[in-house]
């Protein structure tokens, strides 16, 4: 168990670390910039206690919005995701997660990817809803969370199988 | 009573959930009808930090390229001194310059968002305030926005509430340069005249109206130009002379008299 606080402080600390001087500034084809930032929510251990799954996830957007000048809207998608991530789980893993011997690495390859996947557009949007803050320009958004969201999700599934997460 | 604790207690996740989304978005509102917000921005003492250390780092792999691009501005400078200069700016009395520059380094830059800020390592310690403007060797990058001690943050013009008088070089035309968000190397200049002849290629500098930056300063050429929808004023794009992905030196302009024209200005404001 202590372990695994120590492994999730750490997590925290490098992902922000990583998103901010690495993947802010890659503008890869002039406004693609990966959020990998992401891959602690996919991560963090599901019996944990929500609430704090919840805060932590807040306060991992926050830090990210300090860097990027951005005012609180990462925040503002981590905590919704965070709050929904249950509701995916149980979309994709099906009654599988009630069990106590659930590991997310003991799922199907297809099934991590789903879950990524839909982690990752649920965030996209709230987050450039937010940013564009304006329905005239959905065409934009919509542009941006497909281009984005497939960047990281790229992104996510190479780091998220260089660490990949064995015994926890 | 009993009830509305069970009620709490059940429903704590979603609450707090709420209570957490309600506070970021807040925060984002309120800066959306006001600044910057006063808090979250990267002038802070950490981010500010980080970035540093990490710029310090960076910094060398371009060092060929920036050598070059400060010859290149000395070369200029030259050029001007030999070659007669205006009168004002051979000046020795420091009492009688208008404008002061500072020079400062960019250690975080951002184009892809619709609001993009900069940071740049000079702060209130440096004697840098909100409201100064910052250009580069080749234009105008942006104004500051909040600083704290060795740092601050720069509203670049790459962003959808920065507003900068601007005018078409050699005549009084102005009027106000804006940002779509579409493009980082194209910015927009409005309320120029449907009268007032305009040819693609014609050089943008900043206007005498605004009290932050000196009158021409170059700013980009025009690249295209439409009426708008009311078809009495232009629209023009105008790209721009920075290459705003790749910048690293600049300059802060502090304007000595800004404090007495905004002054008279209000004055004359409240007589009315």
């Amino acid at each position: 168990m202590n372990n695994n606080y120590f492994i999730n402080t750490i997590r925290f600390g490098l992902l922000i670390l990583v998103q901010v001087l690495v993947f802010n500034r890659l503008n890869f084809f002039g406004f693609i910039n990966p959020m990998v930032y992401i891959l602690f929510l996919y991560w963090f251990p599901i019996k944990e206690n929500r609430a704090v799954f919840i805060g932590l996830s807040f306060l991992l957007g926050l830090a990210i919005d300090f860097f990027s000048d951005t005012m609180a809207i990462h925040a503002a998608s981590t905590v919704t995701i965070a709050y929904i991530r249950p509701a995916i789980m149980r979309f994709v893993f099906g009654v599988n997660i009630e069990f106590q011997s659930f590991r997310l690495s003991n799922s199907t390859r297809a099934q991590q990817i789903t879950f990524l996947a839909l982690l990752i557009v649920v965030h996209h949007l709230v987050y450039f809803t937010l940013e564009i803050f304006s329905l005239a320009n959905v065409l934009v958004i919509i542009k941006k969370v497909l281009a984005i969201g497939s960047a990281s999700l790229v992104l996510c599934l190479l780091f998220s199988s260089l660490f990949s997460v064995r015994k926890e | 009573m009993q009830q509305i604790i069970n009620f709490v207690i059940r429903y704590k996740n979603f609450l707090l959930y709420l209570f957490l989304l309600m506070v970021s978005l807040g925060f984002t509102i309120q800066s959306h009808s006001y600044h910057q917000s006063r808090f979250f921005n990267s002038s802070s003492w950490v981010t500010g930090n980080i970035y540093a250390a990490s710029h310090s780092i960076s910094s060398y792999f371009k060092l060929s390229e920036e050598n070059k691009r400060l010859v290149d501005e000395n070369e200029h400078l030259r050029k001007l001194l030999f070659n007669g200069v205006p009168r004002d700016s051979v000046l020795i009395d420091s009492t009688w310059l208008i404008h002061t520059v500072t020079a400062g380094r960019v250690i975080n830059n951002s184009y892809s968002r619709p609001r993009n800020y900069i940071t740049i390592n000079k702060g209130a310690q440096d004697s840098v305030k909100p409201d100064m403007g910052v250009i580069t060797a080749e234009g105008i990058l942006g104004i500051v926005e909040n600083t704290s001690g060795k740092y601050a943050t720069v509203q670049s013009i790459l962003n959808e509430r920065s507003n900068i008088n601007a005018k078409i070089k050699n005549t009084n035309h102005f009027g106000s340069l804006v940002w779509d968000t579409k493009r980082y190397n194209v910015v927009q200049l409005v309320d120029i005249p449907r009268l007032v002849p305009l040819t693609i290629g014609d050089t943008i500098v900043t206007g005498a109206m605004s009290s932050i930056f000196p009158e021409n300063i170059p700013i980009g050429t025009i690249q295209k130009f439409d009426l708008d929808h009311s078809q009495s004023f232009y629209r023009i794009d105008v790209s721009l002379f920075n290459d705003m992905t790749n910048i690293k030196n600049v300059y802060i302009v502090n304007n000595m008299d800004r404090r007495e024209i905004l002054e008279l200005e209000t004055e004359t404001l409240n007589e009315q």
